[in-house]
């Protein structure tokens, strides 16, 4: 079995715009714009792949005040540098 | 106990007695004597005065106090007033209570420091963009000056508008007895402020209504206001009126001057009386209506080329003659001057 | 499996849902990939850590900003195009508890509303300006901005801006870090995840030293205006790295607080303020205790420097004290600073109509000019005092009652010219009888703190009732050549 990821990203896709700033910004390149397009008409971000660090980068780079929730692994808290640091 | 005291200086005390602790202005004669005392003064009661960089960031700042609660203030004249008019546009469509002094001069532009009355028209018609009114009242005396300032304080508060009052250089500048007795203000609460606190987190100070179904019902709630405005506050004070044949029309220091006209013009056989609107805006129509019944003719003067007799004649609506006489420049008339004016017109329309 | 815990989500000093937004009100009105956004979310969340939201007002002047109030949930005052550092001077003043925010563009701050953001940094409000630049008008619709580059191109800049038309960028940072007051001014970029940290950082520690008391701070936020631009969200951001930062470097401009020791104002009861004592006297009250007074119009004229005003104000002072209705009325402005003065003192037993004094009983001269100017106007059986020992040669007045009395030379004698108007003050109450001597001798030494200017004062005030008792004859008529001979 694979190894937990340390964080994992939920995207709104209703609030989501489509602007790509997480995707580029994601260190381990988690994120991606999805090749659907939603009742806006644009590609909101997603969250494809189990490798995120938990460090927050894409919440903070992100216009909009809540469509990126970043979740950390309960155990894995004290093991992550908080985004504050990077 | 009766004290001498100059027109500007007893706007401050009675602001001070009306509880107001907020004073932001920018020096300009003929009113520089109400920011000088207001510095001098409003601290010692543990309220705040700011000289502000230009009329335009005081109007702001009374804005911003406005927002916040107080009861605030400022003062300037012609040329200051017409940098306010920005910021009393949004003070009328925020909703905020304040109050102007206007210390009327000369104008246009520069002009000079001496009396007028010409910002009749910029005061009581809007000045600045927008359908919006100011409550404007019009001291005739140093007692005047003080117990009109309290009054407009509290109309202010009541209808959420600024209010103006609206004096000349004579009556800033002059000195008379001011007889004040101390009474503890009535401020009413102000559930709508933005205070910075738990309380009043949820409120917002705002003139933009985005979408036009919004902003018409805005414009029709002001509108109903200055209504019920113009239903109970207009004010306005006769002499020897109950038989007068010829009825002056004049506010301000010109009211005191036709006074002694009709005084003189009765000397004289004239019958002459005087109808002096103490609130311009709203207007009182009906008492001037009331007042003029007995007479055949109304003169109006006016330190101006003609604003407020435009008001005047539409609350005589055409029923009887409307005469005007106006001195521009810092030229004031006498009694005399008002009264031979007078007897040229009844000569022509008798 | 191990739990996932929420690390970085929505803030609650957002609204959970924008109900002050006419539709979407679930995201913000700025377009994807705008700078905004971010720094909205960076004040948020700070408010949040810093246990602020209660307290926090918010004031948003004209730009895209102007719409903060839809999402922050904290006190919101909506202000006039560049007037936001008026409002949140007085926002603050008046509750100095509240942190108060000023979150600005770069037309609204750096052009329109230059004046008001040079002078609350230069007074040290405690508040907080974010200032956010991106080098454009972004509500309006591309024009230039005064913080547009070199050679940029908008839509009021078609030719690229150029310096020998539209000058250069200008550096609000630096600008006002010249100043005295400002305790905190750095400038960020929102330009990539490195930089949105380090502003991150900035907003924070603001916020925290507004929260301390400390004084004014700033920070001003380089962000993309993708939309304007014309650039994808990424491109914009890149640009703000490549271009933006090199023309508005990035630092702390100023973090220090300024010495200085606060001064106090004395405080006082209302009542001793503004010297209200005693009750009010109804009319008849005031009539019973009236003593013998005389109503009377007088112009006192002279030139700047004699003590006309004061002399006029004296007069009043004394009617008022005598329960009469009382007006003085001084000729003001520049005329008061050099040359002529004049005022007009009415004294009644009515209220005072016109406090105009165009036809005198009484005129007081004190020097030829305004002898000549308004002897002319004395009513029929009025009363000039002439500052002099004898009316010029040319002078004849019919029906009119003349004094000469030269009070300059009396004060002299009596050791101050400053005195002279108090011996024409002697000289009038004997010529006129309007007013008692001892109400005169009370104001006078009411208003005189000086002992030796106090005794002065009476010595003229005497001098001036014993002149006109022994040297003039009031109630002849005048000849040319001297006083009622």
């Amino acid at each position: 079995m694979a190894e937990q990821a340390r964080g994992k990203v939920e995207v709104n896709q209703d609030e989501c715009k489509g602007c790509g700033l997480c995707v580029e910004s994601c260190p381990p390149k988690g994120l991606t714009l999805s090749p659907e397009l939603n009742h806006y008409g644009v590609h909101p971000a997603q969250y494809h792949a189990e490798i995120c660090t938990g460090c927050g980068i894409c919440y903070f780079v992100c216009p909009e005040p809540g469509a990126i929730t970043v979740y950390r692994l309960a155990v894995a808290k004290s093991e992550v540098s908080d985004a504050a640091t990077v | 106990m009766r004290q001498l005291c100059k027109g500007n200086v007893a706007v401050v005390k009675a602001a001070i007695m009306a509880g107001c602790r907020s004073f932001y202005g920018y020096p300009i004669t003929p009113a520089s004597e109400i920011a000088e005392y207001a510095a001098l003064l409003i601290p010692q009661v543990g309220g705040t005065f700011l000289q502000a960089e230009s009329e335009v960031s005081a109007i702001n700042m009374v804005y911003g106090a406005a927002a916040a609660g107080q009861r605030v203030m400022t003062a300037s004249s012609g040329p200051g007033i017409s940098l306010m008019q920005e910021g009393i546009s949004y003070l009328a469509g925020a909703e905020l209570p304040c109050v102007i002094a206007d210390v009327m001069r000369a104008g246009p532009g520069l002009g000079n420091i001496a009396p007028e009355q010409s910002d009749y028209f910029c005061m009581t018609k809007g000045g600045g963009h927008g359908c919006y009114r100011n409550i404007v009242l019009a001291p005739s005396s140093v007692q005047e000056m003080a117990s009109l300032t309290m009054l407009a304080f509290e109309l202010a508060d009541k209808y959420r508008n600024p209010a103006v009052l609206l004096a000349d250089g004579f009556v800033g500048q002059m000195m008379e007895p001011l007889d004040l007795e101390l009474v503890e203000p009535v401020v009413p609460q102000k559930p709508w402020a933005v205070k910075g606190d738990l309380e009043t987190r949820k409120n917002l100070i705002s003139s933009i209504h985005l979408t036009p179904d919004l902003m018409e019902a805005h414009i029709r709630h002001l509108e109903e206001k200055y209504s019920e405005c113009e239903r109970n506050e207009c004010r306005s004070e006769t002499y020897r009126t109950e038989d007068a044949e010829v009825l002056l029309v004049g506010y301000g220091i010109v009211s005191r001057i036709l006074r002694s006209t009709v005084d003189l013009a009765r000397q004289h056989g004239v019958k002459a009386g005087l109808f002096r609107p103490i609130s311009l805006w709203p207007f009182p129509s009906k008492a001037l209506a009331t007042a003029a019944k007995s007479a055949v003719k109304v003169m109006v003067v006016e330190l101006s080329t003609g604003q407020m007799v435009e008001d005047v004649k539409l609350s005589i609506n055409g029923s009887m003659p409307v005469e005007f006489y106006g001195r521009v420049g810092g030229n004031v008339p006498s009694a005399e001057e008002c009264q031979a004016e007078l007897f040229a017109r009844m000569e022509v329309l008798v | 499996m191990s739990e996932y815990n929420v690390s970085q989500c929505r803030t609650p000093v957002f609204f959970d849902r924008f109900e002050r937004k006419d539709e979407n009100q679930h995201q913000t009105h700025y377009c994807p990939g705008c700078g905004h956004g971010v720094a909205h979310k960076l004040i948020a969340e700070a408010l949040g850590e810093l246990g602020l939201q209660d307290r926090t007002v918010m004031v948003s002047p004209v730009g895209c900003s102007v719409f903060a109030y839809y999402y922050f949930d904290t006190g919101n005052v909506q202000a006039a195009h560049g007037r936001a550092p008026a409002v949140a001077t007085a926002v603050k003043r008046s509750n100095p508890g509240s942190i108060v925010i000023s979150y600005q563009g770069d037309g609204d701050l750096a052009a329109i509303g230059t004046a008001e953001i040079v002078h609350a940094a230069n007074r040290g409000e405690n508040i907080t300006v974010f200032f956010v630049n991106n080098s454009i008008y972004g509500m309006t619709g591309g024009q230039m901005a005064p913080t547009t580059l070199i050679g940029q191109t908008s839509t009021t800049s078609p030719w690229g801006r150029r310096p020998n038309n539209e000058g250069f960028p200008i550096k609000m940072a630096e600008m006002l870090s010249a100043l005295e007051a400002p305790v905190y001014i750095e400038r960020v970029a929102l330009s990539d995840a490195k930089h949105i940290m380090q502003a991150r950082r900035a907003v924070k520690k603001a916020l925290q030293l507004q929260k301390e008391g400390a004084g004014f701070t700033m920070v001003e936020i380089l962000s993309p205006c993708p939309t304007i631009l014309k650039m994808e969200p990424t491109v914009a951001r890149h640009w703000v790295a490549d271009t933006l930062i090199k023309q508005f470097p990035l630092g702390v401009y100023r973090d220090r607080k300024p010495e200085f020791e606060p001064v106090l104002v004395p405080q006082k009861g209302v009542a001793e303020l503004l010297g209200i004592s005693g009750k009010r006297l109804s009319d008849e009250e005031r009539h019973a205790r009236r003593q013998h007074t005389r109503a009377k119009t007088i112009k006192v004229s002279g030139f700047g420097g004699q003590g006309i005003l004061l002399l006029g104000q004296l007069i009043a002072e004394m009617g008022m004290r005598e329960h009469m209705e009382v007006s003085w009325l001084p000729s003001y402005g520049p005329e008061m600073r050099s040359g002529s003065a004049h005022c007009d003192v009415t004294l009644s037993h009515d209220r005072v109509g016109t406090p105009l004094v165009s036809t005198p009983d009484v005129l007081v001269a004190m020097n030829e000019p305004s002898l000549r100017k308004f002897a002319p106007h004395v009513r029929p059986g009025g009363v000039i005092l002439y500052n002099s020992r004898q009316l010029p040669e040319d002078l004849k007045f019919e029906g009119l009652t003349v004094a000469c009395v030269p009070a300059s030379e009396i004060a002299d004698q009596i050791g101050s010219a400053k005195v002279s108007n108090v011996v024409m003050m002697g000289a009038l109450l004997e010529a006129t009888d309007c007013l008692p001597f001892t109400t005169a001798q009370a104001v006078l030494s009411g208003l005189v703190k000086n002992r030796k200017l106090a005794e002065m004062n009476e010595k003229a005030l005497e001098a001036g009732r014993n002149y006109l008792d022994t040297e003039v004859l009031v109630g002849a008529v005048a000849g040319p050549d001297g006083c009622g001979e």
